[in-house]
This record gives structure tokens, sequence and C-alpha cells, in this order.
């Protein structure tokens, strides 16, 4: 035997020994179904799934593997309960069409279920006719993207969430579309993840929602069509950039609800045709930056306690109204946005309008103390009344003025 | 009656002003059309000049029309026509011409732009129909005032204050009275308070068929409830038929006794 021939043949023995195996799973091989394919495969090896339709529930991976379907193989849990549940760190998941969730009163059922593990990847997945969809519990610097996730959600009650992650830390979501089921993103105890580029449409409750999580950011998402768009709540330092918050229409319902979030930033947003565009509640010094909003009913709405905080640069545009306040107090400030409502003038040309402008309304100070006023809107009475009002001002706050209003859009 | 309606309404499309009204109508579509480019929002243009400016010009006109022709009625009422007849003839001529140059002036550019495709229809129709109601119901009250005002300066006056309250005022004293009972259960009063005046039952009509309905919130949600039952609908051209009747029976009972 040559001496070159030696060196291929340990170079190949090395090789085999360090490279992972792959295991195959189809309807017709020896290995037929997922679960013995996760049996059979060690650790760092990697599972194809090929085409077909596997009737399994209740698979556990337990060991840092990659499992792959190739063309979308379809596991359908037949409603009996948890489809994947990972225990192990380092697990893949990819390409899979998973349907039919169980649904329980009792125990959150998820198609696939993270525990305690730590960089996971999931995507490409296909959920289906899911209770919950993606489940990450106290699991760590994990990817979650390129999914769809189609609910078919009835009622808040008997619903999942699409992605929930509960005492997960560094996650990243990105990229996928989630629609029909109760909360689109549920964060609970949930810091220094990114969530980007995802779009959430149609679900029962929020597309995205925030409970007690801090350091989060979210960009370039869309909101669409949400029984209530956003919720951000007992949150901290959360950046929202470039979403779009759109069509969350209906008599409750509100593009994006702050309630005890403090030192946000909000910038490059834009909200659409939602009744209520922000609905602040007790939330101080946040940053609102370059927003528009359009065609609103109420662009923002301020409940009390909210403090410091920064409306520059934003467009308000043909909203029914701009601001609404509920108390006479003042703490926040308004300035250089172009509202559309403005109908100053702007003689030196510096861009900038002569005459301050107030955006609160009469008839929005008189809605808040009495609700059912709301009934009076486009008489030609409010009218008179809000022009009165902006001539001499007595019921609205004093300072809340933008001494700079833009005649421009932005 | 027929006779004298025709004669009214001949004489108005001599006089021009109907087809000033026409085309003003007219000119208002096509802007609002064209500038715009969405039906929806015109519609919600069209509603406020609707519950404005019909109920003024009705109110004008009616007025206007019966001290204009005051000689031909007494020259009328030398010949053996009947006296409800020659009033009523008169108002449903006015009323009518008036409503007509509404409908088509506003209907034109609508069915041109593509109305009859689009979903907004009913919507446009509601607003043509409360349009043509706020006319009949307007010059009806103006027929009144001037039958029992001989002197014409007196009878613009009160003309006008009449429309100046159901258009303004009367929201004022609602809105007024919210606040003052705001501790109370204020829907069915504000049910009530909004039926009893011919504007504000437009006005809500249309709102709530706009997408803006959402806006009103919870009370929206009483009004919608109301309004979207069959009951709702029969009680609001019920009560929108009792102000045109109502004024029309006093045309006629006051038309009977009075000295000409």
């Amino acid at each position: 035997m040559n001496i070159s021939l030696k060196i291929v043949s340990i170079v190949l023995l090395v090789f085999s020994g360090f490279a992972n195996a792959s295991v195959i799973v189809c309807k017709s091989c020896e290995l037929s179904t997922i679960k013995q394919g996760i049996d059979a495969a060690k650790e760092n090896d990697t599972i194809f799934v090929k085409k077909g339709t596997y009737k399994e529930h209740n698979l556990v991976i337990d060991k840092p593997i990659t499992l792959i379907g190739q063309d979308y193989p379809v596991i359908d849990g037949e409603s009996k309960g948890e489809i994947i549940r990972v225990i192990s760190d380092n697990v893949t998941v990819d390409g899979l069409f998973i349907i039919n969730v169980g649904t329980s009163y009792t125990e959150d059922y998820a198609a696939i279920r993270i525990v305690k593990s730590k960089h996971f990847v999931i995507k490409n997945l296909v959920l289906e006719k899911l209770f919950f969809g993606i489940y990450l519990e106290k699991s760590s610097f994990g990817k979650v993207y390129h999914n769809k996730i189609i609910g078919d959600a009835k009622e808040e009650y008997s619903s999942g969430n699409g992605i929930q992650l509960w005492y997960s830390q560094n996650v990243e979501i990105e990229n996928n579309i989630i629609t029909r089921v109760r909360d689109g993103i549920y964060l609970e105890f949930a810091n220094n993840c990114s969530i980007k580029n995802n779009i959430s449409s149609d679900n029962l409750r929020y597309g995205l929602h925030f409970m007690f999580s801090n350091d989060d950011n979210y960009e370039h998402n869309t909101f669409e069509n949400n029984g209530a768009g956003v919720a951000v709540m007992f949150s901290k330092q959360i950046k929202m950039l470039d979403n779009t918050f759109k069509k969350n229409w209906g008599t409750a319902s509100y593009g994006l609800l702050l309630k005890e979030i403090n030192d946000a930033e909000i910038i490059g947003n834009t909200f659409e045709e939602n009744t209520i565009g922000i609905h602040i509640e007790g939330s101080n010094r946040i940053r609102y930056d370059n927003n528009d909003f359009i065609n609103n009913g109420w662009a923002i709405k301020v409940r009390g306690a909210c403090y410091t905080n920064t409306f520059v640069n934003n467009n308000f545009l043909y909203n029914s109204f701009d601001i609404s306040y509920n108390s006479n107090l003042n703490d926040n400030e308004f300035s250089n946005n172009y509202w559309s409502n403005y109908t100053g003038y702007d003689l030196d040309k510096d861009g900038f309008g002569d005459v301050p402008y107030r955006p609160v309304k009469l008839f929005s100070y008189v809605v808040n103390r009495t609700p059912e006023t709301i009934i009076l809107l486009r008489s030609l009475f409010i009218d008179i009344i809000d022009f009165s009002e902006k001539v001499s001002p007595v019921f609205t706050p004093e300072n809340l003025i933008d001494h700079q209003p833009l005649m421009h859009k932005i | 009656m027929l006779k004298i309606l025709k004669y009214s309404c001949y004489d108005l499309l001599r006089s021009r002003w109907s087809y000033v009204y026409f085309l003003f109508y007219l000119l208002l579509g096509v802007v609002l059309l064209f500038l715009n480019n969405d039906l929806s929002k015109a519609v919600i243009t069209l509603m406020n000049v609707i519950i404005i400016l019909v109920p003024l010009i009705g109110t004008i006109f009616g007025v206007m029309y019966y001290y204009n022709s005051k000689e031909f009625t007494a020259l009328l009422l030398a010949q053996p026509v009947k006296r409800s007849s020659i009033f009523l003839g008169q108002y449903l001529g006015v009323a009518l011409s008036l409503s007509m140059s509404l409908i088509i002036g506003l209907g034109l550019p609508f069915v041109f732009y593509g109305l009859l495709e689009s979903n907004t229809i009913w919507d446009f129709s509601l607003l043509l129909i409360t349009g043509a109601f706020l006319t009949l119901i307007f010059t009806a009250l103006a027929f009144n005032i001037a039958l029992y005002n001989e002197n014409k300066i007196k009878g613009f006056g009160y003309a006008i204050l009449l429309w100046l309250f159901l258009a303004v005022i009367y929201d004022g004293l609602f809105l007024m009275s919210l606040i003052v009972f705001e501790s109370y259960p204020l829907d069915t009063y504000s049910l009530v308070a909004t039926m009893l005046n011919p504007i504000d039952l437009s006005r809500i009509l249309i709102l709530l068929k706009l997408d803006i309905s959402a806006l009103l919130g919870y009370t929206g949600a009483v009004f919608q409830k109301f309004f979207g039952t069959n009951l709702g609908v029969l009680l609001s051209t019920l009560v929108l038929s009792i102000w045109v009747i109502l004024p029309m029976f006093n045309i006629y009972r006051k038309s009977k006794r009075k000295d000409f």
C-alpha cells in the first residue's frame, strides 16, 4: 500500500468520525415515523423527513439534533395534544407542516415547545389548526424565523397565541406571518428580544403583546386588523421603530396601547385608520419621533399620569381628533409637528407657522368628560364651539401647544 | 291640485332658481369626486353639506316662493279651486322641484363616476333620501311661517331663526343637558333627543352607515343597536314622515281659515 493512499484513507476516517451522520425518515423507509428517527439519531445528527403525512404527537427532542423536513412533510397531531417538545440545547427544526394541535383548558398545548434550552433555531414551519403555535419556555439565545402560523381562533378563551415567550431572553423573531390566533406574538418576562419584519394580522386580541418585558425592540413589523394592534404593558426601554399599525378599527380598538411604559422610543411608525392611534396611560419619558398618524379617529389619547414625553417631527394627517387629554395639566412637549388641521400662516418663510397650534379641541375635552356627547360629532354647533375655543382657550390645557408647527409634511 | 303643482313646478323652472340649485349640486358633486378621488370621503363631505345647507335652502326658498307668488295666489283664490289644493299644490311644487334638483344634481356625477358598481351606493342613497326628506320638512315649515306672517321681513326672520334653532341651538342645548345630567344614564334620553330633531336624526342615520361610527364608542353601540333593527329604521322613517305630514296638515288647516 503506498503512502498517498494511506493518507487519503486516514483523512477519510478522521473526517467520517467528526462528520454528522444523517438519518432519513420516510413512509416506506426502515424508519417510518419521526419518533423512530429521533430515537435512532445520535447527538449532532441531522434527521431528514421526506414528504408524507405523519400522525404523531408528543415528540420529544432530548439531544442536539437538526430536524429537517423536505418538501414540507405534514405532522398531524390529530388534536391529541402537544406535538414537538424540545428539551435540549442546539436543536434546529426546519421545514415542517404541523397541523391539528390539541385544545386544552388546563394545559397550553403547542405545536412546538422549547423548554429550558439554548441556541435553538425554528424556521420555515407552517402551522395550522393550532392552539398555541411556538411556545418558548425559559429558553434563550434562539431564533424563530420565516414561519407561517395560520389559526382559526373564534373566541379568546378557547384559543392560544401564535408565538409565546415566557421567561425567555435574547430571542430573535423575524419574518414570520401570523394570523387568526389570540395574540400574534406574546412576550411575558422576556428581555432583550428583537422582533423584526413580521406580519401579524386578523388576530382576536393583540398583534403583539408585551408584559413585564424590558429592553426589547421591534421594528418593520405590520399589525393589521387585529382586535387591538399592539399592547405594551409594564415594560421598560422598549424600542418601537418603523412599524405599521393599520385598520385596528372597532369601538374598543387601538393601534398601540401603552400602559405603565417608561423610557421607550417610538420612532418612524405609521398609524393608519385606527380608532385610536396610540392610547397612553401612565407612561413617562417616551420619545415620539417621525411618526405618521393618518386618518385615525383619535391620533393620540392621553389618560392620566403621563409626564415628560416628547412629540417631535410627527405628521398628524386628517384625524378626527389629533390629541385627547383628560386633564388640564400638561407636562409633555409638542414641537415641530405637522398638523393637517393647522390653519396658520408663515410670513417669514422659515417653514414654521407663526401662530402656535393647539392640538386639543374643546369637543375632545367635552367628550372626555361626558362620553355620551360624542353623538354630536360633526354637528355644526360643535364646529362653532371648537372655533371659539381655538380663538380663546378656556377649557383645554393652557400650555399644551405646538409653538412651531411645521408648514409642510415631513 | 296636480295642475297647480305642475304650474308651480313650471314657474320655478322658468325662474331659473331650480337650475341654479341643480347646477350648484352638480358642481359640488363633480368637484368633490374629482378632487377627492375617494367615494366614501366624498360621502362624508356631502353629509356635512346636506345636513346644513339643504335645510337652509329649503327654508329660504319656501318663504321666498310664498311671498313672491302672493299675487298669483290671490288670482287663483278668485277661481273655483279648493284652497287646500292651491297651497298644498304650491308647497309640493316647490319641495319636489328642490328635491329633484338635489337628487339629479348630486346623482349625475356619482353615477358617471361609477357609483352603481361601488358598495357605497346604499350610503349614497340614504344620503339622497334624507336630503329629500329634509327638503320636504323645511319647505313645509317655511310655508307655515309664511302663512302666519304677512310681513315679509318678519317671515324671513322667523324662517332663519327656525333653521338656526334646529341646526345649531338645539345641539347646544342638547350638549348642555348632557353635561348637566352626566351622572345619570343618558342613552335613552339622547336617543329620544336625537329623534326629535330631523337634522340630528339625519346626521346620526348617515354617520352610523359610515366607517366613522366606530368613533362613537359605547353610545354609538347603543345607537347602532337601535337604528340597526327594523324597528329603528321604521321609527326613524316614521319620525321624518311625521315631520313632513304635521306641517302639511297645518298648511291645509291654516289656509282654509285664512283671510286674504
